[in-house]
């Protein structure tokens, strides 16, 4: 199907079922249960698994493949992000044009970016997508947001205001929507105690994951594919073989700014504000994380990546003292206080410890990011029922 | 919908169904709710949005502590606070509307985008009905614009630009503090008294919208009493080190160094300025000072010695002596053992006065709380006489002048009182060109339903 | 010319602060072929050193003192510190003033303490590793560093002064009628950062050690196999670099009073200082901070503002490309290193 082997279809089906079903895998706890406050069912955060898995999918195909280690790729994120802003200032909230020139600029601004990083390799070349995209930034937060001439508007980032042109908007509806269907709509599905949340703007995001994720499948197996992991394993070797190695980084790398235009074109849809801090360095490390705790150059790793880290800065941050003194409010006084100072520095405003501790210990005890976790759980659980057996099949990495 | 079949000719029944509700969103989604999050249990839950990670998350802990203590006097916990002294009798301390009050929390990381995602969270999945807090102009109006489109209110907390009421104001959001003009219009008096008429300014400033404001609305009010201003270099957020923008101060011929920046730039501009010693430098044959036009409790904490002499603006100060300031003064004091910090009675008011607000409208509906908040009078929550504007959803009080004071006697009289600015003098008229003209308006409110 | 001359200071100012920290890079680059993103949380350490020394020497008995009133209107108490009961009053506020220049005392053995372990713990189980790993892991060291300072230290900054002795300005010009008025601070601690620096390279070239550890620089390999354990003397390589690091933290809390983010703030300016300079290569680290120190002040004055608005935001990262194409391998970057 698809020209897809039978285990990359199935990998691929498993990928579309977990999408499509998200609003019921992401909300297991009752509403009213104490652990409702685990639950990642809701709109927005299930947006950002998908814009994030799209972005980190992208970013894969650069450093997964050949090596290179941007550190500025959050640049067409943002850059994305204000030409999506901008279609909907200047047309009308229709999310279609205002993806399609997020992509497009995203394509030309990681293609000029691209051409004068790649004349350089190793960390010199991390070195320059950092500068460039701090740059990006820098300029973005201040000297594009001034008043003669706004181009970002600056820290409170850039919206759409009632008196912008919009000449396509005629009688339109005021939000973002896709011909008269709007993003922010919700269908919610009550069944018993659970309340399951379908969201529009979520399966736009979710069928814009399933095809960035198909693209990136038929990549990794292409010919194209073949010769960046060339790249990643020897490029000087492979100049040998008469190979001229710069075109196919350029292409990886604008392909993975065109991903990053998506994603950021999406952010945009979803939630009309371009803000400047998207294009930020720690943003730009944040993708970079995401891909190495969920698996570089795995394909199911940077969208298990991207969802573990937005997982902790949406749900962790919101325990609060209150939270936890609930949670352990059966125990006698004394202990549930002990309880609760040993958990509070942990949570709530510590979530950037226990994320720091964990990128700690994902990276030194499983170097393959949370696949590798998979899949030794999985070996191990395959030889505990055959007995050791199957070995040849568990050792093949499931991409 | 409480019953799911699982055979084929089910799952299309069931299929269909869902994209029907897809397609028809307005019938399946918003007729549960007469309007966005409407409270049907014997809760209503309040979304308290503070910075709890970044540079700023002190401040936000202080928010969170004061918003907490103002829940439970809400919920007739404690000593009531001010609920005894708010003029307004309408909170009986059994939570809003017979209804207890509950919270959720969420980090901004001083960030529009994490500040959105946050709001958005408390919103969607928490069910809160109002946002309150937060410690940034440019969070404040991205907050505030979200909070718009889906229908609840927005309590702006520390938020200075003129922006957020001004050409971003929003007619579901509401400020409490006091902004950069209002900072202009109180210090420039006491400037000209202090240092007279015939001065030269020499500005440095935050390269981003609130340092603009802020820069153009000191400017403007200095140059009106006959002050020139000499220069303004606008510095990059992320500085950490002045000196190079300190050392051409020296040679300009300037007199007066204004600092409008905040947060770690002002502590670090400010220590770098008297480092270079500008305050006890000579120009002109007048003594050389340094003015910082916004001033918080925690910034003055972070420049230590350094703020002695140094003159600022507030929007309250503990220290301030009415009946509600000492009732807050003492509720908090208690609690935490420490004074609370301007921004922390920001929030505090702002959940008593959108409790008020609901139980005056009989209803959470935001369109109801907005009408109910529109041109309210009150007293008694620490700040005098108050009045929220009708047309532009600002707070009109008093603001203060304040000086680091030379001998504190313990960390939190570090700043003193110089002059309680009435609010005449602050006040301006909605459609004023530094806040949007007269294009800028409210709009209507959204209840989302 | 004066102000030409000023922020030439002020470059050479900022400037020893980014070689400071860019040189201990190097050496744990240029030694242990590892990339530490954690090194900017060793110097915001360092700072805190300096911050926890103040607060230790202001640790206070607290009395009553019925006759004045706190905030509350109960009975003030009255904070003495221990050190001025133990050596009388003048004696301990003199110690207390000083606590900056006494907590390098301290910050040495603390720092050289961290970098073992920090090497011994983490950073030995990486040497094999890719250089993502490294930064990866490191990365999130620097976080828990950091959020470990914040929980005990809070957010906000926290002023360290330097002693009185050393405050205020000194007019450096006044032998050539000129007004140089520059902050004494900021004389010492360039003072300071150029002994380090001297220290660290006599060091490196006129001990046995550092001949050793130069060799091993050099290759690794062959002079393992001469028998001589290279591993032993990296590990005090990397402790060394972490307490230059350090002490440069310790004597920058006075110039801005240090707060937890600062690890992250100077992070990515050494990095690009290290780059800019040339990965291992320990001259070109140090040149490239001053380098980088004076053009960043010269962009900043209103002549450059008003020239090229903006072009105080970007100068470092636009030099860094522009020497990064110019010059493949920075300043004087060695062939090989970090390309594979």
């Amino acid at each position: 199907m698809l020209k897809l082997d039978k285990k990359d279809t199935t990998l691929f089906l498993v990928v579309i079922a977990m999408t499509l079903l998200a609003p019921f895998i992401m909300n297991p706890f009752p509403t009213d249960s104490g652990l409702a406050q685990f639950n990642a069912g809701y709109p927005d955060l299930m947006q950002r698994f998908a814009i994030f898995g799209i972005f980190a999918i992208g970013f894969n195909i650069l450093f997964g493949l050949t090596g290179y280690l941007s550190f500025g790729h959050a640049a067409f994120l943002g850059v994305g992000s204000y030409a999506a802003v901008w279609m909907f200032k200047l047309l009308s909230f229709n999310i279609l044009p205002a993806i399609f020139l997020a992509v497009l600029v995203a394509a030309i601004f990681s293609l000029a970016i691209g051409f004068v990083c790649l004349r350089r390799s190793g960390i010199y070349f991390s070195i320059l997508t950092l500068a460039f995209a701090q740059m990006s930034f820098a300029m973005a937060y201040s000297v594009l947001s001034n008043p003669s001439f706004n181009l970002t508007n600056g820290e409170t980032g850039l919206q759409v205001y009632a008196d912008d042109p919009q000449i396509l908007k005629g009688s339109g509806p005021d939000a973002t929507h896709l011909f008269g269907l709007e993003m922010r709509n919700t269908f919610t599905l009550d069944v018993g105690a659970w309340a399951f949340q379908f969201n529009l703007g979520f399966y736009i995001c979710a069928m814009f994951l399933i095809l960035a994720f198909y693209i990136s499948l038929r990549i990794f197996r292409s010919p194209f594919g073949l010769i960046l992991r060339a790249i990643k394993t020897n490029q000087t070797r492979l100049n040998f073989t008469g190979t001229n190695s710069r075109p196919y980084t350029l292409a990886a790398f604008v392909i993975s700014g065109m991903y990053a235009g998506l994603a950021g074109g999406l952010m945009a849809a979803m939630d009309p504000l371009a803000g400047a801090e998207r294009m930020q360095w720690t943003a730009s490390g944040e993708v970079v994380l995401m891909t190495i705790l969920g698996g570089a150059g795995t394909l199911l790793g940077p969208i298990l990546g991207a969802g573990f880290i937005k997982y902790f800065e949406n749900i962790f941050s919101k325990i609060n003292d209150s939270v936890l003194q609930s949670w352990f409010s059966f125990m006698p006084d004394g202990l549930s206080d002990f309880f609760v100072s040993i958990v509070h520095p942990f949570v709530g405003k510590g979530w950037h410890l226990t994320l720091g501790l964990l990128f700690m210990l994902v990276v030194t005890f499983l170097p393959g990011g949370l696949v590798e976790g998979g899949q030794k759980i999985w070996s191990r659980l395959r030889n505990k029922d055959k007995d050791g057996g199957a070995k040849s099949t568990a050792t093949t990495p499931a991409e | 919908m409480s019953k799911l079949i699982f055979n084929r000719r089910g799952l299309i029944k069931s299929t269909a169904a869902v994209g029907a509700g897809l397609a028809m969103p307005t019938i399946f989604s918003r007729n549960a709710w007469a309007y966005t999050n409407e409270p049907k249990g014997d809760t209503v839950t309040l979304g308290f949005n503070v910075p709890q990670t970044g540079p700023y998350a002190d401040e936000g802990a202080d928010e969170l502590l004061a918003q907490k203590l103002a829940v439970e006097h809400l919920n007739g916990e404690g000593d009531g606070g001010c609920l005894n002294t708010f003029t307004s009798k309408a909170l009986k301390g059994n939570g809003i509307l017979g209804k207890k009050v509950a919270y959720v929390t969420g980090d901004t990381q001083t960030k529009s985008d994490a500040a959105r995602a946050s709001a958005k969270s408390m919103i969607e999945k928490d069910g809160a009905v109002m946002i309150n807090g937060g410690s940034s102009s440019g969070v404040a109006v991205a907050v505030q614009g979200l909070c718009q489109e889906a229908g609840v209110i927005f309590m702006a907390g520390l938020t200075h630009a003129n922006d957020t009421t001004g050409k971003d104001r929003k007619a579901n959001g509401f400020r409490h503090f006091f902004n950069a003009y209002m900072s202009a219009a109180a210090l420039a008096p006491v400037l000209e008294k202090e240092m007279g008429s015939d001065r030269r300014a020499y500005h440095l400033t935050a390269d981003y919208n609130w340092g603009w404001t802020q820069q153009e609305s000191i400017a403007a009010s200095t140059e009106a009493m006959g002050w020139e201003t000499v220069n303004n270099v606008l510095t990059p957020l992320a500085s950490t080190d002045f000196s190079s923008y300190i050392t051409p101060v020296l040679n300009s011929g300037a007199d007066v160094l204004v600092l409008n920046h905040y947060g770690g730039n002002m502590v670090n501009s400010l220590s770098n300025a008297i480092q270079f010693d500008l305050l006890n430098k000579q120009v002109n044959g007048k003594d050389f000072k340094i003015v910082v036009p916004l001033y918080s409790e925690l910034m003055a904490a972070g420049a230590g010695d350094n703020i002695k002499g140094v003159l600022g603006s507030m929007n309250y100060n503990w220290q301030l002596d009415n009946e509600g300031s000492k009732q807050f003064v003492k509720s908090f004091g208690e609690k935490y053992g420490k004074p609370p910090s301007n921004s922390a009675q920001t929030c505090y008011a702002q959940v008593l006065l959108y409790a008020d607000a609901c139980e005056r409208a009989g209803t959470f509906n935001p369109c109801g709380v907005v009408e109910a908040l529109e041109g309210f009078d009150f007293d008694g929550l620490g700040n005098g006489k108050t009045s929220y504007r009708k047309e532009d959803h600002q707070c009109f009080k008093d603001v203060l002048v304040v000086r680091g004071a030379e001998n504190p006697t313990t960390a939190y009289d570090t700043l003193e009182i110089v002059e309680i600015t009435p609010t005449e003098q602050v006040t301006y008229a909605p459609d004023h060109p530094l806040f949007g003209g007269p294009e800028a308006t409210l709009g209507t409110c959204n209840s989302g339903a | 010319m004066d102000a030409f001359i000023l922020q030439i200071l002020n470059g050479l100012d900022k400037g020893s602060a980014y070689a400071l920290i860019a040189l201990g890079l190097t050496l744990i680059f240029g030694t242990l072929g590892v990339v530490n993103f954690a090194h900017g949380a060793l110097f915001m350490i360092g700072a805190f050193v300096a911050v926890t020394m103040q607060k230790v020497l202001n640790l206070s008995t607290e009395l009553v003192d019925p006759t004045k009133k706190d905030f509350l209107g109960n009975p003030l108490m009255v904070k003495t510190p221990y050190v001025e009961n133990w050596f009388g009053e003048s004696a301990g506020q003199f110690i207390i003033n000083w606590s900056v220049p006494l907590s390098i005392l301290a910050a040495i053995p603390i720092m050289l303490a961290i970098g073992f372990i920090m090497e011994r713990g983490l950073i030995r189980h990486f040497y094999k590793r890719p250089h993502a790993d490294q930064i990866l892991v490191t990365f999130g060291l620097a976080i828990v560093l950091q959020e470990i300072v914040k929980a005990f230290f809070g957010a906000n900054p926290i002023q360290t002064p330097a002693p009185d002795a050393l405050n205020g300005v000194v007019n450096m010009g006044a032998w050539l009628n000129m007004s140089l008025s520059y902050p004494l601070w900021r004389i010492v601690y360039f003072c300071f950062a150029a002994i380090i620096i001297f220290g660290v390279f006599a060091f490196l070239q006129f001990t046995t050690f550092g001949m050793v550890v130069r060799a091993g620089m050099a290759d690794r390999e062959t002079v393992g196999l001469l028998g001589i354990n290279i591993d032993k003397r990296f590990t005090i390589m990397f402790a060394i670099a972490a307490s230059v690091a350090g002490l440069a933290g310790v004597m920058y809390a006075p110039i801005n009073p240090p707060n937890y983010h600062w690890g992250m703030d100077f992070l990515v300016l050494s990095f690009v200082v290290v780059v800019v300079g040339g990965m291992g290569s320990l001259p070109g680290a140090v040149l490239a901070g001053f380098l980088l120190g004076i053009l960043e002040s010269f962009a900043s004055t209103t002549w450059a503002t008003t020239t090229i608005p903006g072009i105080n935001q970007i100068i470092i990262y636009l030099v860094a490309i522009i020497i990064l194409l110019t010059r493949p391998r920075g300043l004087m970057g060695r062939k090989g290193v970090m390309e594979e």
